[in-house]
């Protein structure tokens, strides 16, 4: 995500205070712009009818997101939305303020391992 | 965590057992978590599956890398099984590469020698059967999840049966979204191997460095953060297939390393001077010109030669007469039936503009558009306004440049006829021969309306008939 650190519209699937770990499983979304220098601006989390990869997909296209944060997701909806132009950046595990401090930072990538685990500092989790 | 070699089975033999060495040749993935529902140990077929390495995924919560929807609402683990020693549930994952996968979980209580509950095993099955999911109907011209009624396609599916049951590599060309991914999948399903894990690693997806220790693994010190083994995908596809999309892709010296695993079916992981054997069936797939690379140096020619032992091209689209169609219906089906909509079918004006429409993303693309036009339909039939607006325009500026380059041609022709008319007077060149070519190139331009071809020659409609005659030329 560095290269795209201007304003960003941003969407994580939540479950909980944590990335779900399916796209298709996230019964809550937090939403909020990032603009480097500015930070976070027009946080809130919305709470979906019921999990469904329809249902968010629909709200991140109504909502105008350009990126999408959150565990597994299938093909089919990652293509619709990179279709859409979203950028998505999936397999991600931790949780939403170390998805914010991870984009603050420029170094949010698909597959990384945000949460700290036995013996571990969070600094070395990156998984690439 | 610890390595799971280190871990010991005891009380079998007069010497404890390597777990590791046990449980990683287990066709089905088995995965150790703790009380508190985290990973503790998982097997090699479980880091096929889940697409996370035994040192990744220890520590993470179970959901975070099996991602089933048991592990929502009823994961029995958080019930401590109610009271069970033993509970199995049916759901589905989605593994890394982004499939769902049908599974039946079986979790197990793990005891101490005392009685005491320690934590739990999972035992993972695979119920994906040959590509057909149980929640999708199976197709009349179809195989696995492929489509197709074509003689192109039906050319395709006659040979695939004999091509799985052999053990020969498989180069897969293709432009993309022709499908070249469901094809390596559905061969590996049909093949004697299809109980064995099916790794696809995407060439181009990774820098050359992380690319071969992603391929053939790393001993622990090999660089600077190769903190722990990792086994490799070489090593995950053992006894299974190994899918190599855009090889087109691969870097030179990889291809070298590539073409020695082929000569003799033995990797070196890097940082290690040992060998290890595996029985790997390679599967590649590219849409770029290989033979043209090769000529242009950027791709080895004996690897060519390796890979190209069998060798299946998808058609694009344009070229699979018919499909489009089948195609259409097809995806109408499945994504009114998932979104819960009745849209049931297409107007007519839709059904042209998608049936002239070239599709340069081929069936991904054609899906694409479907499943947007039935998400935001919101009657029965999908109309022109439900199709994305590039797809009608495109058609339109078709239709149009159509017209301009069949005036041009014609134009062209007669500037041609007129040059060989004058050749004709010497004795080179029959102007009956080309006046007669020019009326059939005119009626196949028009699909066999002699109103618009005659239109296109600048004849009427009688001058077109009386020429047709005289040529011999029956409707």
């Amino acid at each position: 995500m560095k290269e795209e650190r201007g304003r960003q519209k941003i969407l994580v699937a939540l479950r909980g205070e944590e990335v779900a770990s399916r796209f298709d499983m996230a019964p809550e979304a937090w939403l909020g712009t990032y603009r480097e220098g500015e930070g976070f601006t027009n946080e809130k989390t919305v709470v979906l009818p019921q999990a469904s990869a329809e249902n968010l997909c629909r709200l991140i296209v109504s909502e105008g997101v350009n990126t999408v944060v959150c565990g597994g997701i299938e093909q089919e909806y990652y293509d619709y939305l990179t279709w859409k132009k979203i950028n998505v950046v999936d397999f991600v595990v931790g949780s939403l303020d170390e998805v914010k401090k991870a984009i603050a930072s420029g170094v949010l990538r698909a597959g990384d391992i945000l949460i700290k685990r036995a013996g571990e500092s969070t600094d070395e989790l990156s998984e690439e | 965590m610890s390595s799971a070699a280190g871990i010991t089975i005891a009380g079998l033999y007069s010497d404890p057992v390597a777990l590791g060495s046990v449980f990683d040749e287990l066709p089905v993935a088995v995965v150790f978590i703790s009380k508190e529902g985290r990973v503790v140990y998982q097997n090699r077929a479980a880091e096929v599956l889940t697409g996370y390495s035994s040192f990744e995924a220890c520590g993470l919560a179970c959901s975070h890398v099996l991602r089933s929807n048991i592990c929502g609402g009823r994961c029995p683990v958080r019930e401590d099984l109610g009271g069970e020693e033993s509970v199995s549930e049916e759901g589905d994952i989605i593994t890394r590469d982004r499939r769902r996968v049908p599974v039946r979980i079986t979790f197990t209580r793990v005891r101490s020698p005392e009685g005491r509950c320690l934590g739990y095993a999972e035992i993972v099955e695979d119920l994906g059967d040959g590509g057909q999911r149980s929640d999708s109907p199976t197709h009349p011209f179809s195989i696995g999840d492929i489509i197709g009624r074509s003689p192109t396609m039906e050319k395709l599916f006659a040979m695939l049966p004999g091509i799985a049951q052999t053990d020969s590599s498989v180069l897969i060309t293709g432009e993309t979204g022709t499908g070249k991914d469901l094809l390596a999948e559905v061969i590996h399903k049909m093949s004697n191997r299809a109980k064995g894990p099916f790794v696809k690693i995407n060439c181009g997806a990774l820098p050359e460095t992380l690319l071969e220790s992603e391929l053939f693994g790393h001993v622990k010190g090999a660089f600077t953060g190769a903190t722990h083994n990792k086994p490799g995908r070489f090593r995950l596809a053992h006894n299974g297939t190994l899918f190599l999309t855009e090889i087109g892709d691969l870097p030179l010296s990889l291809q070298v390393k590539l073409l020695t695993f082929l000569d003799d079916h033995v990797i070196y992981p890097l940082g290690s001077g040992t060998g290890v054997r595996v029985n790997v069936r390679i599967i590649a797939a590219t849409h770029r010109d290989l033979a043209a690379m090769v000529r242009e140096g950027r791709f080895r020619e004996d690897l060519l030669f390796r890979l190209n032992v069998v060798r299946l091209h998808v058609p694009p689209l344009r070229e699979r007469e018919g499909d489009v169609q089948l195609l259409m219906d097809h995806f109408l089906r499945t994504f009114s039936a998932k979104f819960g909509k009745r849209v049931s079918r297409f107007s007519s004006e839709a059904r042209n503009v998608l049936l002239k429409y070239s599709y340069p993303g081929n069936v991904r693309e054609l899906k694409n558009i479907v499943e947007y036009a039935v998400n935001i339909c919101t009657g029965a039939s999908i109309t022109l306004e439900h199709i994305p607006s590039y797809v009608v325009e495109a058609v339109q500026s078709q239709g149009k440049s159509d017209e301009e380059m069949a005036s041009r041609s014609y134009g062209a022709i007669y500037e041609d006829v007129n040059l060989l008319k004058n050749r004709s007077e010497s004795g080179q060149v029959k102007w009956e021969d080309l006046e007669r070519r020019m009326i059939l190139e005119a009626l196949m331009k028009c699909g066999g309306r002699k109103s618009k071809a005659a239109r296109m020659l600048g004849w009427g409609r009688a001058t077109l008939w009386r020429k047709m005659k005289q040529y011999g030329i029956t409707e």
